[in-house]
């Protein structure tokens, strides 16, 4: 019993998650091969849509981890090869949008905000602190409000 | 007074990015549909060998002097059976010619796929690795491109034809491109 509970944890440790890139790709210079891999992971696989070709099993993407290979292999350079992608599929082909003028706001949107909400924050407490004197002064109570305080600290007082 | 404005700063900026993701939906715009970045360009210029012996197949000469419909099919492709009909009615129907690029196929199954369901096309060229489909930004097939005159791609329909697509847009296009040209 214990022995097939070793063997069967022996097993799970020794398996390797299941690779999309298929013995047949791979380039035989281990260095070109390392930066296909490491380019294929920023290139989307179009048919999946959130998976990089570097994990998909689709045809497209295996095709496209060929091309990829084809031309590091006839020395282009990871820009260029990008650059071939775009122009066929756009820059949606790419997992990490390039920063031009339209993607200005989605790189540094958040940023933008977050700038303008410290600011905010900032000014609110300055504000505070420097005018909080005279803000703060409150409404002199009317009769009214003094007489029914006045009860309702008798009435404390009896109780205690 | 402006100060009271300024809280109501959050609520638009709230509307603003709510107004842009409910656009789509309301639209009933498919997100896994992409824009062609092919689009205005030239076609790219491949030599794609006959499919079929009595058929020629597209080579880059084939693709300019009238506006014209190129299809990627394969047998393989489920999409490409339901929207074989709508082809064979355009074929039927119209003198528009057809351009079939078989992709990723295979011929034999090319072949009986075509007898059983008709042939629309007027030529029919083999893209066996699937390479000229990349050159075209083709992501999966069914795609369809307009093609003008000058070999230009002005339009791109991904996934099966619809009888409404042709209607509404591919038709008119079409129309408006050969009106351009004369």
């Amino acid at each position: 019993m214990i022995r097939s509970i070793i063997l069967a944890l022996v097993l799970v440790v020794l398996s390797m998650p299941a690779f999309a890139v298929e013995p047949g790709e791979m380039l035989k210079d281990p260095a070109l091969e390392a930066r296909a891999r490491e380019l294929s992971k920023e290139v989307r696989c179009l048919v999946c849509q959130n998976q990089s070709i570097d994990d998909s099993n689709a045809g497209l993407a295996k095709d496209l981890r060929v091309i990829l290979r084809e031309r590091l292999v006839a020395g282009d350079s990871d820009s260029e090869i990008k650059t071939f992608l775009v122009e066929r599929y756009g820059d949606f082909v790419l997992l990490k949008p390039p920063v031009k003028a339209e993607t200005l706001f989605l790189w540094y949107g958040p940023f933008a905000i977050g700038v303008l909400g410290a600011i905010g924050v900032a000014v609110f407490l300055l504000r505070r602190r420097d005018g909080g004197g005279d803000e703060a002064v409150p409404m002199p109570l009317s009769d009214d409000e003094r007489k029914r305080i006045d009860a309702l600290m008798s009435e404390q007082d009896r109780k205690a | 007074m402006l100060n009271r404005l300024l809280f109501l700063l959050p609520l638009l900026i709230f509307a603003v990015i709510a107004g842009y993701f409910t656009v789509p939906i309301l639209t009933k715009k498919d997100p896994h549909l992409l824009p062609s970045v092919m689009i205005d360009k030239p076609a790219p210029p491949h030599d794609l060998g006959p499919l079929l012996e009595d058929k020629p197949g597209v080579g880059p000469e084939a693709l300019r002097g009238e506006v014209k419909l190129v299809n990627f099919f394969a047998s393989w492709c489920g999409p490409c059976r339901v929207e074989h009909p709508i082809l064979m009615r355009l074929a039927a129907e119209t003198d528009l010619p057809l351009v079939g690029i078989n992709y990723k196929d295979q011929r034999d199954a090319a072949l009986v796929w075509l007898r059983e369901l008709g042939d629309p096309f007027g030529r029919i060229g083999v893209d066996g690795d699937g390479r000229a489909a990349i050159d075209w930004g083709v992501y999966g097939v069914p795609e369809t491109y307009v093609v003008d005159a000058s070999g230009h791609i002005r339009y791109r329909h991904v996934g099966p034809l619809t009888a409404q697509a042709l209607k509404e847009t591919i038709l008119p296009m079409v129309e408006q491109l050969k009106a351009a040209k004369g």
